[in-house]
């Protein structure tokens, strides 16, 4: 769980949006529909993401978590949040920690995506503010920004 | 180069950092001690007559902390206009919609709060449900409420100019109409709320609001509580879009649930919760006949609509109001008539959302506009060119375009798309459409009569100066406000944008009247502005009084304080700072007075720095009925054009490109004017392609989740070209107006219009979905013609209306 081993007593109904939210504290994973629809608890389950709020607690069991908390490194931004807070690709912020992961994890399989990939690996989450264009570019800038690290 | 420093830059917005790290508390992340959590009985039927509410076995169930009622809400009524107060915090004898709450209950965890729920024993006796407009008003169907004969919530019948003399001085008339669906705001973050009491009976409610302002007066009076008793804070707010600006019954029953159990409660909306409250887009049947003169003057415009409201008022009489008023402009029109009515139904309650009232007889006035475009053989902008406004200028319902630029938005349009070119270039299944529209700027008057301020607030300086905070009940909820805030005081008081902290969303803090109407920047930033100001003046003022001279010497920039006329001795100034802060590292150094130093110089003769400032619009608009609701101090305005590309096989439409421009007076933060015209063309989109809530026929939302009712992403909304437009509004601080709501008035239409170019065929029915285009195309292909179901809804609903404005006018 964002690098750190964690060994708990979960319930067997238990999601893991609402373990992470209420018994780790968690709150960077939205809860926006409950259904796996809006995307907005989206977390990355070995690098993948899912949308927490339909997939079991128990399902985490031996895989490696990432919430938008553990992205920065300390005070650091990850390269993504600071292009999204650069770019101006946040407004109510909702959708951002999803949005967020789902792009580290394009990035992550893809250094070097074209925007229709892009547009293609952030369709699951939904975002009713920016009309998505600001949060296209700024995943384009972290790109740029990653290759010349 | 801009005479400004922070203002008109694209900073980075004050709250984008803790959003992006997931930092940010929204209402579902709170948690206070001891917290219960509340679930609500709702009306599983549209329409019937409650009988008996039991709630004993719900109350014993262990786990359970306490149960409220209508015994408890009483029969106060509420609502956002006060002359429609329709709704009570619970159903009294009879439910209205499928979703109206009816008891709440709260309880230890939110599984033991719903199985309480299911142990409450109830009759409902059902009545039949009036579920569409003609249903509703048609002779001898269920009426609703007592007080709304006919079903009829409210009847609008304006004139102005002689529409009847104007027509025979028009050479040639066009008439059309146009059906949309209702729509749900669909912000990302359901509603939710807190509350908790005090032992003194002090209430503070956490909630996700627009208008914490209104909610708090409403609680006040719903509750009987003393106003001062009644804090309401708004947490981060996940969008808001209209829906979330009024008090809700979830947000009453929570507070009812804390004064009666004690103990904090928690209420947050499931997804399905969301859409049931709705409160979104109504359904709107505008019927238009527009006259014109052979060179494209228009002479005239009748105008016929019927809405459907839901079970409730809401913000209805708004509405009916708007969608009218905003077609005074942005077009010389000197002839107008309008007549509508709104009536109830057993559904959701519609109310404000994004271009409030407005967008669809937008859209229909715009398509109109197109075709007359085509029937005189002119070129759609040249025909809009040929009759906009000019700043100055006045509607003929008296609406005042201080500064209006849609000529120069209409023109960068034809200019960045390439329009002309472009026209004759498109291929097969390839249209373009161009539209315009405009939006106030902050509502003129407040929804209660009143005199009050519509925003006061307050800047304080740290005892140092190194922070300036701002305090203000204004509410950010994502469009960008609390930065808009933060860059004007940065700019009046001449620091860097991170020494200025915002705290907005509180009524402790002061007044406003909140997120509604576009008005934050323009009403909000005068009277945070006019703080600031307040504060300069009392560091000035201390500061003379040291080294001589009259206050106004001095100027406030780059951190510094300096002295227009000539050097000044500051150096026992500095001395005494820097013996005050022995063992700080941060002290002030060079040649100039430091911000920090003129400050704490001030806050040693004076003590707490503090600046207020407020603000008002002045006097607006004519003194017939209704004259209030279009009135502002400033309108912003827009143009788009849109390209799109339908598939003649599926019906899909797709939007190829878009060209945005918005006056919006003074862009104060261009990144964030931006986004705003951006997200506007995505709400825009899903309103015009796909977005409806269906009802079933007993009144249930059948799509009342995220999957199936559908609004854009990432692959649907293409890039947009925006430009920023600046016109100056003489009422706007800096020159400052609006963009949230004028920047979606142009898409809808820029799409219909655009669609027409690539099918020929003019929809008269929202959305434009591929299952309506193919069949559409289908029509077209098989008989020449297409007919929408529209067609006999519109004959019908129009015939009542003239049958009622006959009958109006022999009373």
């Amino acid at each position: 769980m964002n690098g750190r081993e964690y060994e708990v007593a979960v319930s067997p109904k238990r999601t893991l949006a609402e373990f992470l939210r209420d018994d780790l504290g968690l709150t960077g994973v939205k809860l926006g529909c409950g259904e796996g629809e809006c995307g907005a608890c989206t977390v990355l389950l070995d690098g993948r993401p899912v949308t927490s709020c339909i997939v079991l607690a128990l399902e985490a069991q031996g895989h490696e978590v990432l919430t938008v908390e553990g992205l920065a490194d300390g005070s650091e931004l990850h390269s993504l949040q600071r292009a999204f807070v650069k770019q101006g690709a946040i407004q109510c912020g909702f959708c951002t920690p999803g949005m967020i992961l789902s792009a580290k994890a394009l990035l992550d399989r893809n250094p070097d995506p074209s925007e229709d990939e892009i547009r293609q690996a952030l369709a699951g989450n939904l975002c009713r503010c920016t009309g998505y264009q600001k949060i296209v570019e700024a995943v384009k800038l972290a790109t740029s920004e990653r290759g010349q690290e | 180069m801009s005479q400004y420093r922070i203002l008109n830059s694209r900073a980075k917005r004050v709250d984008a950092a803790d959003k992006a790290t997931g930092r940010t508390q929204y209402i579902n992340d709170l948690k206070r001690p001891g917290m219960l959590y509340a679930a609500l009985l709702q009306s599983p039927v549209a329409h019937g007559r409650l009988h008996r509410v039991d709630t004993a076995r719900a109350e014993t169930l262990p786990g359970v902390a306490g149960v409220v009622t209508d015994d408890d809400a009483g029969d106060i009524k509420f609502g956002v206009s006060p002359a429609r107060y329709d709704e009570t915090v619970f159903a009294i004898d009879k439910v209205r919609y499928l979703g109206e709450e009816i008891v709440a209950v709260a309880a230890e965890d939110p599984e033991t709060a719903f199985e309480a729920v299911s142990l409450i024993d109830y009759d409902i006796e059902e009545l039949p449900a009036v579920l569409d407009m003609p249903t509703a008003l048609s002779e001898g169907a269920p009426q609703l409420f007592d007080q709304y004969p006919g079903n009829v919530t409210a009847e609008v019948l304006q004139h102005f100019g002689d529409v009847e003399a104007a027509r025979t001085q028009a050479d040639r008339v066009y008439t059309d109409h146009l059906l949309n669906k209702m729509q749900d705001a669909a912000f990302l973050e359901p509603q939710g709320c807190i509350a908790e009491v005090d032992h003194h009976g002090n209430l503070t409610l956490w909630t996700s609001t627009q208008t914490p302002h209104y909610v708090q007066r409403t609680i006040a009076m719903v509750l009987g509580m003393p106003l001062g008793k009644v804090r309401v804070v708004k947490p981060m707010v996940g969008g808001g879009f209209g829906p979330k600006a009024s008090a809700s019954n979830l947000e009453l029953a929570v507070c009812l649930l804390a004064l009666k159990t004690g103990r904090p409660v928690k209420g947050i909306f499931s997804r399905e919760q969301v859409f049931l409250r709705s409160r979104g887009r109504h359904q709107f049947l505008h019927h238009m006949t527009v006259g014109v003169k052979d060179d494209g003057t228009l002479v005239f415009l009748d105008h016929q609509a019927c809405l459907d409201g839901g079970a409730y008022s809401s913000f209805g009489i708004a509405t009916i109001y708007y969608a009218g008023s905003l077609l005074g402009g942005p077009y010389r029109l000197p002839n107008m008539r309008y007549h509508a009515v709104r009536v109830c139904t057993n559904k959701p309650a519609c109310g404000a959302q994004r271009g409030h009232g407005g967008v669809i007889a937008r859209a229909l006035f715009e398509s109109l506009l197109d075709r007359i475009a085509e029937d005189l053989a002119m070129d759609p902008i040249e025909l809009r060119l040929k009759n906009v406004m000019s700043a100055g200028e006045t509607t003929c319902n008296e609406l005042n375009m201080s500064s209006l630029g849609m000529r120069e938005c209409l023109e960068e349009v034809r200019a960045r798309s390439n329009w002309r070119r472009r026209r004759d270039q498109l291929s097969e299944g390839q249209g373009l459409g161009v539209a315009c529209g405009f939006f106030v700027s902050g509502a003129g008057y407040p929804i209660y009569r009143s005199r009050t301020w519509h925003c006061t607030a307050v800047v304080q300086l740290s005892e140092v100066g190194d922070t300036a905070i701002v305090r203000s009940a204004s509410a950010e909820i994502g469009q960008g406000s609390d930065t808009v805030l933060a860059m004007i005081v940065a700019e009046e008081l001449g620091i860097p944008l991170d020494h200025v902290r915002v705290q907005s969303g509180d009524t402790d803090y002061s007044v406003d009247l909140g997120a509604y109407s576009s008005r934050q920047t323009l009403m909000t930033g005068h009277a945070v502005r006019n703080a600031a100001i307040d504060v300069r003046r009392q560091v000035s003022e201390a500061l003379a009084e040291i080294v001589g001279g009259p206050p106004e010497r001095f100027e406030f920039r780059k951190g510094l304080v300096i002295p227009r006329d000539r050097g000044i001795d500051f150096s026992v100034i500095r001395r005494h700072f820097l013996q005050e802060h022995r063992g700080f590292t941060d002290h002030p150094t060079g040649q100039h007075l430091t911000f920090r130093e003129a400050a704490r110089l001030a806050f040693i003769l004076r003590g707490s720095i503090i600046g207020k400032g407020e603000y008002k619009p002045f006097r607006l608009g004519g003194r017939y009925k209704g004259a209030a609701v279009g009135t502002s101090p400033a309108y912003g305005c827009s143009a788009q054009a849109i390209g799109v590309r339908v598939d003649a096989e599926t019906g899909q439409v797709t939007l190829t490109d878009v060209t945005g421009a918005h006056d919006c007076g003074f862009a104060i933060n261009r990144t964030q004017v931006e986004g705003q015209m951006q997200g506007s063309l995505l709400m825009g989109l899903g309103e015009a392609c796909f977005e409806e809530v269906k009802f079933d026929d007993l009144g249930r939302v059948v799509n009342a989740n995220l999957a199936e009712y559908k609004i854009p992403t990432a692959l649907d909304v293409p890039n947009m070209t925006p430009i920023i437009v600046e016109s100056d509004e003489p009422n706007g601080p800096y020159g400052a107006k609006e963009v949230g709501e004028g920047a979606i008035m142009p898409t809808i239409p820029a799409i219909m219009n655009a669609v027409y170019d690539a099918t020929g065929i003019r929809f008269r029915e929202l959305p434009l979905n591929p299952e309506r285009v193919r069949m559409a195309l289908k029509a077209q292909r098989e008989h020449g013609a297409v007919s929408f179901a529209s067609d006999e809804l519109c004959k019908h609903i129009v015939a009542l209306l003239s049958a009622r404005r006959d009958q109006q006018s022999e009373e």
